[in-house]
């Protein structure tokens, strides 16, 4: 493959990994490059970074794409001699026995403890090799698992070790924790570049980027969304709520000038002769709504809840008042949990406790929870209230009480439900989101960017 | 004019003026130089991208125009504005015999124009640094206007012509992301996101810019804002507030990083109240075993 047809195939690659990219920046790309040459792996990586990703959002899927055309190095990533190889190949079953994995272990242990990129990048590579074989379909074709090496090696199992070593004890220091568990981050991810990177060798890079590929964190799914996305997205609220507040408050600004203010008008022409040069106008009455979120919390849904909730009082300068309450089948009150000074990560542990709270049988029952809702809070809903539903109307085959939520809906000024799951699935298994949709309308919201875009339209 | 040989030669130029630039920056500074197009650098706040327009124009020897923005910035403070005061003179002063045709030549004509830094910066000759600074803050409209001058390097002032750039600056935008810039900007420009730097090159940059600064001390601090960015803070510390750290602890001459120490300057670089509890609550026990 010439290295035009590579350029042109990864641009192909990119734009169906979801990037933007426009035809002039893959010309600008292209310019880049041919002024740069191709010494050096990481000054390529950086040209393209440079022309081709606009947005940082964007970089983890930009980087798993090159790491597939541009892999650092060909089949096993190490030298071998013909002789030592072959014998070495005809021992690989003794290489990940349980005696090698243990001892593999040990070193990895080591790695992580000193923290040192660069031994367990090998180390990645050595664990794939030897712990991650599995057969593929086709004769004689060879495949890799990230699980299998996961499965067997397991490093977030050993971070309580490398603690030990460090420190003599395990649970002394979370910060310290925290540094050594990104560490095993590191290596599983490590891993999993260096499985795509083979498996990219053996079926050509289009077929994995296509396949594996992660979106970016802002169109990630929230029910799909893994432990280390979650942080990830956690991180991701705050900015957003900055960008979302001070495009409210600019359009706001531009829509300032209220009704003509007949009186000051003329009073202020006297100065002119009678002409009104300069007219006056009244304040524009900022009209914030009310805003009350009802919230399930149970299981799958209650990232999405909780992400929702955060974003909602991340804005709350933008309503006149807010409040929140969390369901299961039993409905209690959370917003006195979000305080203004509060840390995402503690008030989100809170939520989770509160949880309990909302829990009376402990199976989701929307009917039942929207009914303790008009008995327990009905001083929540007046005329001037927006309500907010988040769920995924999985009920448990309940009676949905459409009747009850109808009610709910007729007291306040606008309701509308969020729905964390793609349209198709609606009303599949015990979903009811088609009835709960003929009462409230139903939105689909699934990532942080619709999440953005539907908060904005609120405020 | 080439503004550096190769990718190797903006970093070893920037390093000479102090600026310790990792791969990424040095090849995208490089090739905004060679591709003769605008730099759009983002990253979170103090981790040197105005720094590194300043460094860059210290570099190449070239003059820094800085065009800072805010909410309200318009053509007139950005690229020029007419003289109205001196032009009202001159039709005073207007011989009366002299038509209006030819007045009206007369006081639309460069001695009236006032050269806002967009236009400044086309229209030097010497080689030339454009700084937009915080781009993300001004309004939508303003990168309407921005774009010519970006692609084309060119500003068009309809009494005068189309003005062309003589010598192409070398322009560098910065953003800390609080709007996200439209889709034109974005294409017009190479992009380059600096983020927090690895604690090797954090502790280069530390002992660079705090003269008289302990080896093993400046290790300590950057070991400790390591960890507490590993924290979910409000707004992690960045290089600045790591160097900020460096020359308080010199200034208090404090040899070491100990407990009390930790909790007695932490302010200088946790700007929140929730962030300090939480620091204090998460590394007390760290500072204790140390």
């Amino acid at each position: 493959m010439s290295m035009l047809d590579r350029h042109v195939a990864f641009v192909e690659a990119l734009r169906s990994a979801g990037l933007p990219v426009s035809l002039s920046e893959g010309l600008d790309a292209a310019r880049a490059i041919s002024t740069l040459g191709l010494g050096d792996r990481e000054a390529l990586r950086a040209a393209y970074a440079a022309t081709l990703v606009k947005r940082q959002p964007h970089r983890p899927g930009f980087d798993q794409v090159f790491d597939l055309y541009f892999p650092r190095l060909v089949g096993e990533g190490v030298q071998h001699d013909e002789g030592p190889a072959a014998a070495d190949r005809s021992t690989a079953g003794a290489l990940d026995g349980p005696a090698e994995l243990a001892e593999f272990r040990d070193q990895l242990t080591e790695a992580m403890a000193v923290g040192d990129p660069e031994a367990l990048d090998v180390m990645a590579r050595e664990a794939v090799q030897r712990f991650g074989q599995i057969r593929g379909r086709g004769q004689g074709e060879q495949r890799w698992s990230s699980y299998n090496v996961m499965n067997r090696v397991d490093p977030q199992g050993l971070v309580d070790r490398v603690l030990q070593g460090l420190l003599g004890q395990t649970d002394e220091d979370p910060a310290l924790r925290r540094l050594v568990e990104a560490q095993a981050r590191a290596f599983e991810q490590l891993v999993e570049g260096e499985v795509r990177r083979r498996a990219a060798e053996v079926r050509g890079p289009e077929h994995v980027a296509r396949n594996t590929v992660r979106r970016s964190v802002e169109q990630l799914d929230f029910t799909s969304a893994r432990k280390s996305d979650l942080e990830a997205l956690r991180r991701e609220i705050a900015p957003l709520a900055r960008r979302l507040a001070s495009r409210l408050q600019r359009s706001k600004a531009s829509r300032r000038r209220g009704p003509l203010d007949f009186r000051r008008t003329v009073r202020a022409s006297l100065s002119s002769g009678g002409v009104p040069l300069e007219t006056h106008h009244r304040p524009r009455r900022p009209g914030r709504p009310d805003l009350v979120v009802l919230c399930d919390v149970s299981g799958s849904v209650a990232n999405f809840a909780s992400f929702t909730l955060m974003l909602v009082f991340a804005l709350r300068e933008q309503f006149s008042r807010v409040r929140a309450f969390t369901f299961v089948d039993d409905v209690h009150e959370v917003t006195d949990r979000f305080d203004v000074g509060g840390d995402p990560a503690d008030v989100l542990a809170g939520l989770a406790a509160s949880a309990a709270h909302a829990t009376l049988w402990g199976r989701t029952n929307y009917g039942r929870a929207f009914s303790r809702f008009l008995e327990e809070h009905p001083d929540a809903l007046t005329p001037k209230t927006d309500l907010l539903v988040l769920g995924d109307a999985r009920s448990n085959y309940a009676d949905p009480q459409l009747e009850v939520l109808r009610e709910i809906v007729d007291r306040t000024r606008h309701a509308w439900w969020l729905n964390p799951e793609h349209p198709r699935h609606w009303d599949t298994g015990d979903s009811s989101a088609g009835a709960y949709g003929s009462v409230v309308p139903m939105v689909e919201c699934r990532n942080l960017v619709q999440l953005g875009e539907f908060v904005r339209d609120l405020a | 004019m080439t503004w550096f040989a190769s990718a190797q030669d903006a970093r070893d130029r920037l390093a000479d003026v102090g600026y310790l630039a990792d791969t990424a920056t040095a090849t995208t500074s490089y090739l905004a130089g060679a591709l003769e197009k605008p730099l759009l650098v983002e990253g979170p706040a103090g981790v040197g991208k105005t720094e590194l327009a300043k460094a860059l124009a210290r570099a190449t020897g070239a003059e820094l125009v800085r065009l800072q923005c805010y909410e309200g910035l318009d053509e007139a403070r950005a690229l020029y504005e007419w003289n109205y005061k001196k032009q009202l003179l001159r039709i005073q002063a207007s011989p009366d015999d002299q038509a209006w045709e030819e007045t009206h030549d007369d006081i639309f004509t460069d001695e009236f124009l006032l050269s806002r830094p967009l236009l400044t910066a086309i229209r030097r000759e010497e080689p030339t640094v454009l700084l937009i600074d915080e781009v993300d803050k001004t309004d939508i409209e303003v990168e309407g206007l921005l774009l010519e001058v970006l692609s084309d390097f060119q500003v068009t002032i309809p009494e005068l012509g189309t003005v062309t750039a003589v010598r192409r600056p070398l322009v560098v935008l910065t953003s800390n992301v609080t709007r996200e810039l439209s889709e034109a900007v974005r294409r017009r420009c190479l992009y380059l996101h600096i983020g927090y730097p690895e604690a090797d090159r954090e502790h280069a940059i530390v002992t660079s810019q705090v003269p008289g600064i302990e080896d093993a001390l400046a290790r300590e601090v950057v070991d400790t804002v390591v960890r507490l960015r590993a924290l979910e803070l409000k707004k992690a510390p960045s290089i600045a507030e790591s160097v900020d750290w460096a020359r308080t602890l010199v200034a208090l001459e404090t040899g070491k990083l100990d407990e009390d120490r930790i909790r007695e300057t932490l302010g200088v670089v946790l700007k929140h109240g929730s962030d300090i509890e939480k620091a204090v609550r998460e590394l007390r026990l760290a500072a204790r075993r140390a």
